[in-house]
C-alpha cells in the first residue's frame, strides 16, 4: 500500500516536472493560428473587416470574435480557405463589409497632382512615392488596390484601374464542352 | 563512330501517324518581305524587353530593337532594314488571343544589315560570351524559348558528362529540325562545338529518330568533317516523345532526372539543333536571332518548309504554302501539343516551329468529354511516370495541393494520356487549367507577403518615429533646464520666485534675452538723413505723439 503511493508520488513528482520543463523549454512564441489565418488573408490592410489591419482582423477571428466573411478582398475563395482552416461553416461574404471586385491598382492624375502628401500617409503598404509639393505616383506592382489613399486625395485626382489581363497573367480556363444546339425538328 | 552504342527506353510514349514526308520535298523555302512586320517583345521565358526604338525610328536588319529585362530574357531585333512605324499592343501568337506590346516595321526593301564588330568568343570569359548571345537573343527553339544563355553554364560541383543535341523531333507533321539538319548540317556541328568549347562535355550526342536518315546522314558527314573529339550522331528509335529533353537524355545515356532536380547536377544538358545553329551563327555570323525555320503543312497545297523572320504575320506564311478552300482551323505548333491561333494577323515568333492549316476531318475539334472509365491507359502512356487520371480527378476537384503531390509540375503536357483516353477527355486542358490557377495563387500569395513585409516595416518606422521625436523633445527640455540653471547660477537678475521654481527662472532668462535682442536691434536708416528728410521725421513723430494724446482722450472719460 505504501509503496503503491510512494511510487504514485514520485511517478506525478517527475512527470509534472518534465511537463514543466517541457512547457518553459518548448513555449510557442505568439500564436500560431494567427500567423494561419493571417497567411490566407490577402494583406490589403484596407480595413473593410473593420480592424485596423490584416493582423487585427486574423487576431480577432482565432479569438472567436469576428466572422470568417468580412474581409472582400479575400473573396469567396479566401473565406473558403478560412472555414477549412477552421472548421467553421461556409458563409456568403457579408456585403455590410464591401463586395468582392475584380484586382485593381489606384492611378494619379500627375497632371492634377498638387503634393500635398496625404495619399502617402494613407498607403499601408508604401506603394506610393513623392514629396511635399512633388508630384506623387503609384508604384503598380507593389500597390493592393486597398482604395484607402482615394478619400483623402484633396483634388479628387487618384483612380482605382483594374488591371487588365495580360498574356503572363492569363489563365487557362476550366475545360468546358460546349454543348452544340440541334436543330430538333430536323431530326424528327 | 559505334552502331554499337546502348539505347534505353523511356516509360510510355506513343506512335501517331508521322506525316512528315509531304513537307520534306521541297528545300527550304525563302518568303518575299511583307509589308509589314510586328515583333512582340515577349517572345521568351522570362522578363519582356525593354523597346529601345520609338515611332518614327529607322532600323537596320539585326539591330536590337527590345533589351533583356534582367538575365532571365533575351533581347529582340529588327528583321530587316525598315521604319518603325507603331510600338503599341498587337495579338500574339498565343492560346489567350491576347495582346503584347509589338515593334511594328514597315520594311524599306532594302534589308541593309546593321554593322557589327565580329565577337572573338574564343579570347573572352564564358560568362561574357553568355551574355552576348542574351544581347543576340538566342533561346531554345525547340518549342519551350527559355534563354540558351542560361543553360550554358554546368552546375558548379558537377563537371559536365553530356551534351545533347536535339534532332529527335519527334511530333507529327513537323520537320523544320529535320530539314535544318539536310541543309545546315556544318553550322549546326559548329554551333555545337562552340556549346561543347563553353560546357566542357566529355562527349557531345546528337540524337535524331530513325525516321529521318537523311538528316541524320548530312550530319554524320559534317561531324566527320569537322572532326569534334566526343561528338557523335546516335540514331534513335522513332517513339513521341522522344524529343523531349528529359525522355532524349533517358534514351541517350539511361539517365532519368528525378523531380525536383536540374539535368546539369547530373553532368547532363540538352540542345535543340536550331539552337546550335543560331548560336553559330550569333558568335560566328554575327547576326543575331532574327529568322527560323517554319513547316507549314496539313491541308495546304505546297507542304513545306521556309525560313521565316520573326515578325512575320502568319497569314503570310500560309499563303506561301496555300492553304486549301476547305481550311477551317490554324493550329501553331504540331497536332499533339499545338494551339489554335485566335487570328492569321498573329506574327512568327521565336517559338513558331510549325503551322498547320486543319479541316474537320484532318484535325477535328474536340469530341464530347464522357466520363472517366479509370482504363489507366493514359498512366501506360505517360512518359513522365506520372498517374494522368489522379492528376486529372484533382484538377476537376480544383484540389491543386493534392495535384501538385502527384507531381502536376513534371507534366510536359505532351498530349499522349488525351492521345489515347477512350472517353476523349482533353486531359492537358484540365493540367493547364490546373497549372496556371497555382501560378496564379503563387503570384497573389508573393503579392500578399510582400505586402505584408512592407506594412509591417512601415508599422515599426511610425513607432521608431515617434519614440525618437519623444527622445528629442525630452532632450531639449533638458538642455534647456540646463541652460537656465547655468544663468541662474551665472548670477543674471536671480529672482527669489525664480530661484525656486526653474521653469519661471527659464521664462525670466528667456525674456531677459528677448529684451536685450529688442534693444540691440536699432533702426539704420537714421543716419546722415538730410534736413528735409529729418524735418519729415520730426512731423510724422509729432503726428504720431497727437494720436496718441487722442487716444488716451478718448479712453480716459471725459472730464
Amino acid at each position: 500500500m505504501l509503496t503503491a503511493l510512494i511510487v504514485m508520488a514520485v511517478l506525478a513528482l517527475v512527470l509534472g516536472a518534465t511537463l514543466g520543463f517541457a512547457s518553459v523549454k518548448f513555449k510557442v512564441e505568439g500564436d500560431p493560428l494567427v500567423d494561419k489565418i493571417d497567411a490566407i488573408l490577402p494583406q490589403t490592410q484596407c480595413g473593410q473587416c473593420g480592424f485596423p489591419g490584416c493582423k487585427p482582423y486574423a487576431t480577432a477571428i482565432a479569438k472567436g470574435e469576428a466572422e470568417i466573411n468580412q474581409c472582400p478582398p479575400g473573396g469567396d475563395e479566401g473565406i473558403r480557405k478560412l472555414a477549412d482552416l477552421l472548421g467553421r461553416e461556409y458563409k456568403p461574404l457579408n456585403s455590410e463589409h464591401g463586395v468582392e471586385k475584380p484586382k485593381s491598382v489606384a492611378l494619379i492624375d500627375e497632371n492634377v497632382c498638387i503634393g500635398c502628401t496625404l495619399c502617402l500617409q494613407a498607403c499601408p503598404v508604401d506603394a506610393i512615392i513623392g514629396a511635399a509639393k512633388q508630384m506623387h505616383t503609384v508604384v503598380v506592382p507593389l500597390c493592393t488596390g486597398c482604395e484607402l489613399c482615394v478619400a483623402p486625395c484633396p483634388v479628387d485626382c487618384i483612380s482605382m484601374e483594374v488591371v487588365p489581363e495580360n498574356v503572363e497573367t492569363w489563365k487557362w480556363k476550366y475545360p468546358v464542352f460546349r454543348l452544340q444546339p440541334t436543330d430538333s425538328r430536323k431530326a424528327a | 563512330m559505334s552502331t554499337l552504342r546502348k539505347l534505353f527506353g523511356f516509360h510510355g510514349g506513343v506512335k501517331p501517324d508521322p506525316n512528315k514526308d509531304l513537307s520534306t520535298r521541297e528545300p527550304i523555302g525563302q518568303l518575299a518581305l511583307p509589308d509589314h512586320f510586328v515583333v512582340p517583345l515577349h517572345q521568351s521565358v522570362g522578363g519582356t524587353p525593354r523597346p529601345l526604338v520609338a515611332v518614327g525610328a529607322r532600323v537596320l536588319k539585326g539591330q536590337r530593337i527590345g533589351a533583356a529585362d534582367g538575365n532571365v530574357s533575351a533581347a529582340v531585333h529588327a528583321p530587316t532594314s525598315g521604319r518603325v512605324v507603331a510600338v503599341e499592343p498587337r495579338v500574339m501568337a498565343h492560346p489567350s488571343g491576347l495582346a503584347g506590346t509589338a515593334v511594328v516595321i514597315e520594311p524599306d526593301g532594302l534589308d541593309t544589315p546593321c554593322e557589327r564588330d565580329p565577337f572573338l568568343w574564343r579570347s573572352v570569359e564564358p560568362a561574357e560570351v553568355r551574355d552576348y548571345l542574351r544581347d543576340a537573343g538566342v533561346v531554345g527553339l525547340g518549342g519551350a524559348v527559355f534563354p540558351s544563355h542560361l543553360k550554358l553554364r554546368a552546375a558548379r560541383d558537377h563537371p559536365m558528362q553530356t551534351l545533347v543535341i536535339n534532332g529527335a523531333e519527334c511530333e507529327p507533321f513537323i520537320t523544320c529540325d529535320d530539314m535544318l539538319m539536310r541543309e545546315h548540317a556544318a553550322g549546326i556541328v559548329r554551333g555545337a562545338a562552340i556549346m561543347g568549347e563553353l560546357m566542357q562535355p566529355r562527349e557531345i550526342l546528337i540524337g535524331i529518330e530513325d525516321n529521318k536518315p537523311q538528316a541524320a546522314a548530312a550530319m554524320r558527314a559534317a561531324v566527320q568533317a569537322a572532326a569534334v573529339r566526343g561528338m557523335e550522331v546516335v540514331v534513335v528509335p522513332t517513339r513521341y516523345p522522344a524529343g523531349g529533353a528529359k525522355q532524349l537524355i533517358r534514351v541517350l545515356t539511361g539517365v532519368e532526372i528525378p523531380h525536383g532536380t536540374r539535368s546539369t547536377d547530373y553532368g547532363l544538358q540538352c540542345f535543340n539543333t536550331g539552337t546550335a545553329y543560331a548560336i553559330w551563327q550569333a558568335l560566328e555570323q554575327g547576326m543575331p536571332l532574327i529568322s527560323r525555320v517554319v513547316t507549314v503543312a496539313g491541308n495546304v497545297a505546297r507542304p513545306r518548309n521556309f525560313e521565316v523572320r520573326i515578325g512575320t504575320p502568319m497569314g503570310t506564311v500560309y499563303a506561301a504554302a496555300e492553304p486549301l478552300a476547305d481550311t477551317q482551323r490554324y493550329i501553331m505548333g504540331g497536332p499533339m501539343m499545338g494551339f489554335k491561333l485566335p487570328t492569321l494577323a498573329a506574327p512568327v515568333q521565336k517559338a513558331t516551329n510549325c503551322l498547320l492549316a486543319g479541316t474537320a476531318s484532318m484535325f477535328p475539334p474536340p469530341a464530347p468529354e464522357m466520363p472517366c472509365i479509370r482504363c489507366g491507359q493514359c498512366a501506360e502512356v505517360c512518359p513522365a511516370d506520372l498517374q494522368p487520371f489522379e492528376l486529372y480527378w484533382f484538377a476537376r476537384a480544383h484540389n491543386y495541393g493534392k495535384a501538385q503531390e502527384y507531381f502536376l509540375f513534371d507534366c510536359i503536357e505532351c498530349g499522349c494520356c488525351s492521345y489515347v483516353c477512350p472517353s476523349r477527355i482533353p486531359l492537358v486542358d484540365y493540367y493547364r487549367y490546373a497549372k496556371s490557377e497555382i501560378w496564379a495563387r503563387e503570384r497573389d500569395k508573393t503579392a500578399a507577403d510582400g505586402a505584408r513585409l512592407r506594412y509591417e516595416a512601415r508599422l515599426a518606422r511610425a513607432e521608431r518615429d515617434k519614440l525618437e521625436k519623444a527622445a528629442k523633445l525630452a532632450a531639449k527640455t533638458a538642455a534647456g533646464r540646463q541652460k537656465a540653471e547655468q544663468a541662474l547660477s551665472g548670477g543674471a537678475t536671480p529672482d527669489a520666485a525664480a530661484a525656486e521654481d526653474p521653469k519661471k527662472a527659464l521664462i525670466e532668462a528667456a525674456m531677459a534675452k528677448a529684451r536685450a535682442q529688442r534693444e540691440a536691434v536699432q533702426p539704420k536708416n537714421t543716419d546722415g538723413l538730410t534736413v528735409a528728410q529729418q524735418a519729415e521725421i520730426a512731423k510724422a513723430e509729432q503726428r504720431r505723439e497727437l494720436a496718441r494724446q487722442m487716444a488716451e482722450n478718448k479712453e480716459a472719460p471725459p472730464e
